[in-house]
């Protein structure tokens, strides 16, 4: 018997029986994951954990304090690759066919609609998600402490979000995506607009050049297709996924993520750690001083606060799957039932009335309509350039990870808000009923559309604003959670004229039910 | 010329080659940049032709307007003469509907007047005037990428 087992055959035989233990053995180099040590370990060895600590704070697995959101942004778009993945199989971008074989997706491919509505949705909600992980991070006021830079990555993320969103729109090549195209182009060529103003028009075409750059050509044809599908698959996606790796391995080497300086534990915290650790008493009844209460100094082992971090196995990675579970549950049920809109195939000859972009640049669209240029590439890049800027110009390093910073930023907050509502109501109103310049002076030159229109009065007001609060409260803070408000609030409040107030000819109608029928 | 002042005006050698070098190495890269760039602009079309024929005067009796919905322009037929007014919305390009004042925008309602004078909306210019000529064989050719001023008609020869 004996001899048995030592031969090759017998060897061979034990390595069979033996093969579950050893593979687990050489996957998990040290072993599985039941002592703190190897739970450690897990995460230290792991490919795709290990970008995350070994340790995590408390804070961060407080639901209310992430609300999940930028796992939500990454898990919506881990969702659309895959679902792009298999979309690719039947999708061939010429003019030609393009439109066919999204029908077909859509009619014919066994789960083809819901595979395309969860790809349309996932990409979506990425956009309604990825400001939302942006406000979140903003009003806990996480853009402090060395994450100036990082928060700068975001905002990349954002107008990356927004690319791939638009340049997909544009690949059904039906009469949406047709005009759709049609008018991003011409946002692109509108600093026509300004060299026109300027007569410089003939010698320094930087617009119609531009736009040619996009298209391919001077219209919407089969070259710009192709180089929108290129964007949509290939470019967007690749410096999509390359920055995000930067935004994720500089949030660990920020020291993961923000928390309030004097944080607390909370009996209610118990919910999110694991069973072995409260055996072990993280929370015993009567605490121990901790090195922090000894030591009053500034230095490194002071600001560790190791008490309130547990391990990332089982407590983070059990909150991360939970979210993924979630977030794929909403986007499977939302693309069971809702389907992604399919029109009339593109047709160059007859615009849609109204034609309109999709719902997300519907603000932009709107004040658009008051000056291309302003609308399309003036304000926006003012927008993104405030954004990209507002950790450099708020510098005050108290209550970093609380919300709002405390009671006076809530009340700031709420403030701005409706302040910013009756302004801007108030603003939109007066063009809706009464016009603007041109309605008064038809022979107005353009000159004074560009510098005076109600886009431009509205983004005034907000600096304006902003100013006088850092004034009143003394604290750029302050002014921030005031801008940054207002221009959450505008972005609702454009997209919501945009999409719902107006209709055919971009007339102001209280809902669709009052378009006139053609 | 002391040495000092020669060592403040003249370049070391060792310095004067690393420059060189390494100027040597960032031109091409520049080059090589802007080639990428270059490459995307097109140099092969595929669109139609912008200058385009619309057949013969008997098409286009006095007193009436057509609209060549592939081209992109109305042609107008009127005592004085033929003229061509384009149907690109100049805000955004979208395709104006001829009305009983003039033309709407369905995009974000721009207005022209008769004449492609804007008179409401967002659009920063009037409609163009394409340029209308008529050649050796009678047949009457439109140049969508020459503007006229407004105003200008072809005068048939009888
Ligand atoms: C990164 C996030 C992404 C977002 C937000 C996104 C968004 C979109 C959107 C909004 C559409 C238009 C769907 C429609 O109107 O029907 C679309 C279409 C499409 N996308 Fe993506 N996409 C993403 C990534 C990808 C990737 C990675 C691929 C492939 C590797 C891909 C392949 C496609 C294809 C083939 C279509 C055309 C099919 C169709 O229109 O139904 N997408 N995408
Ligand atoms: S495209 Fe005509 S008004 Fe905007």
């Amino acid at each position: 018997m004996n001899g048995l087992k030592n031969s090759g055959i017998g060897r061979f035989t034990s390595n069979i029986i033996g093969l579950r233990d050893s593979f687990l053995k050489s996957f998990l180099r040290e072993g599985k994951p039941t002592t703190d040590l190897s739970r450690t370990a897990v995460m230290a060895n792991n490919f795709f954990l290990h970008v995350q600590g070994a340790k995590v704070h408390i804070n961060t697995l407080r639901p209310g304090y992430t609300l999940g959101l930028g796992l939500i942004s990454l898990y919506l778009l881990l969702i659309t690759v895959v679902t792009g993945i298999l979309l690719m199989i039947y999708y061939n971008p010429s003019i030609e066919n393009a439109y066919n074989t999204v029908k077909d997706v859509n009619y014919v491919v066994f789960t083809g609609r819901l595979l395309r509505n969860m790809h349309k949705w996932g990409g979506e909600g990425m956009i309604i998600s990825v400001i939302l992980h942006m406000a979140r991070v903003f009003y806990t006021n996480s853009y402090k402490k060395g994450r100036e830079f990082n928060w700068i990555i975001g905002v990349a993320l954002l107008i990356l979000t927004f690319g791939i969103n638009l340049s997909g729109y544009m690949l059904p090549w039906d009469q949406l995506s047709y005009w759709a195209l049609v008018i991003v182009a011409n946002i692109i060529q509108s600093p026509k607009e300004v060299t026109d103003v300027l007569g410089i028009t003939k010698l320094f075409d930087i617009g119609t050049f531009s736009k040619e750059l996009f298209l391919g050509g001077l219209n919407a044809g089969k070259e710009a297709l192709t180089r929108v599908y290129l964007l949509h698959i290939m470019l967007l996606p690749l410096i999509l996924f390359i920055f995000l790796g930067v935004h994720f391995w500089r949030i660990r080497k920020d020291g993961g993520l923000t928390k309030p300086e004097g944080f607390e534990i909370k009996d209610s915290d118990t919910r999110y750690i694991s069973g072995q650790e409260r055996k072990a008493e993280v929370f015993p009844a009567n605490k121990t001083y901790g090195l922090m209460e000894l030591v009053k100094a500034k230095t490194p082992a002071v600001n560790r606060d190791i008490e309130n971090n547990v391990l990332s196995w089982p407590n983070l990675i059990l909150a991360e799957t939970a979210v993924f579970f979630f977030t794929l549950a909403v986007v499977m049920v939302y693309s069971f039932y809702i389907n992604a809109p399919l029109r009339e195939l593109a047709n160059p000859l007859i615009p849609e009335n109204p034609a309109k972009a999709p719902w997300y640049f519907l603000g932009l669209q709107e004040l658009l309509s008051y000056s291309a240029f302003m609308g399309g590439v003036g304000l926006p890049g003012l927008a993104l350039l405030g954004l990209a800027l507002i950790p450099y110009l708020d510098r005050e390093q108290q209550q970093i990870g609380v919300w709002f910073s405390g009671k006076r930023g809530k009340y700031i907050a709420l403030e701005s808000l409706v302040v910013g509502s009756v302004v801007l109501i108030g603003l939109l109103a007066i063009v809706i009923k009464y016009g603007w310049l041109r309605t008064w002076w038809p022979d107005i030159p353009q000159l004074f559309i560009i510098l005076i229109n109600p886009g431009n009065i509205w983004v005034g007001f907000m600096i304006i604003w902003s100013l006088f609060v850092i004034k009143r409260t003394d604290s750029t803070r302050m002014g921030a959670i005031a801008l940054f408000t207002m221009f959450l609030l505008s972005y609702v409040i454009l997209t919501y004229v945009g999409t719902e107030l107006r209709g055919p000819n971009w007339a102001f109608y209280w809902s669709k039910s009052q378009w006139p029928l053609h | 010329m002391s040495s000092e002042t020669i060592d403040k005006t003249e370049i070391s050698r060792r310095s004067f080659l690393s420059l060189a070098a390494l100027w040597s190495a960032v031109l091409p890269a520049i080059a090589l940049l802007g080639g990428i760039f270059r490459m995307v602009k097109p140099d092969v079309h595929y669109e139609e032709s912008i200058r385009f024929r619309i057949g013969t005067a008997e098409n286009f009796p006095v007193g009436t307007m057509k609209k060549l919905d592939d081209k992109k322009v109305f042609i107008f037929s009127t005592d004085n003469g033929l003229h061509a007014i384009s149907s690109i919305c100049t805000h955004l390009g979208c395709i104006v509907n001829i009305t009983e004042w003039g033309f709407q925008c369905p995009c974000h309602g721009s207005r022209y007047n008769q004449n492609g004078k804007v008179i409401a909306g967002p659009a920063p210019r009037s409609l163009s005037w394409h340029e209308i000529s008529q050649d050796i064989d009678g047949s009457l050719v439109v140049d969508a990428s020459r503007e006229v001023p407004a105003g200008t008609v072809l005068k048939l020869k009888a």
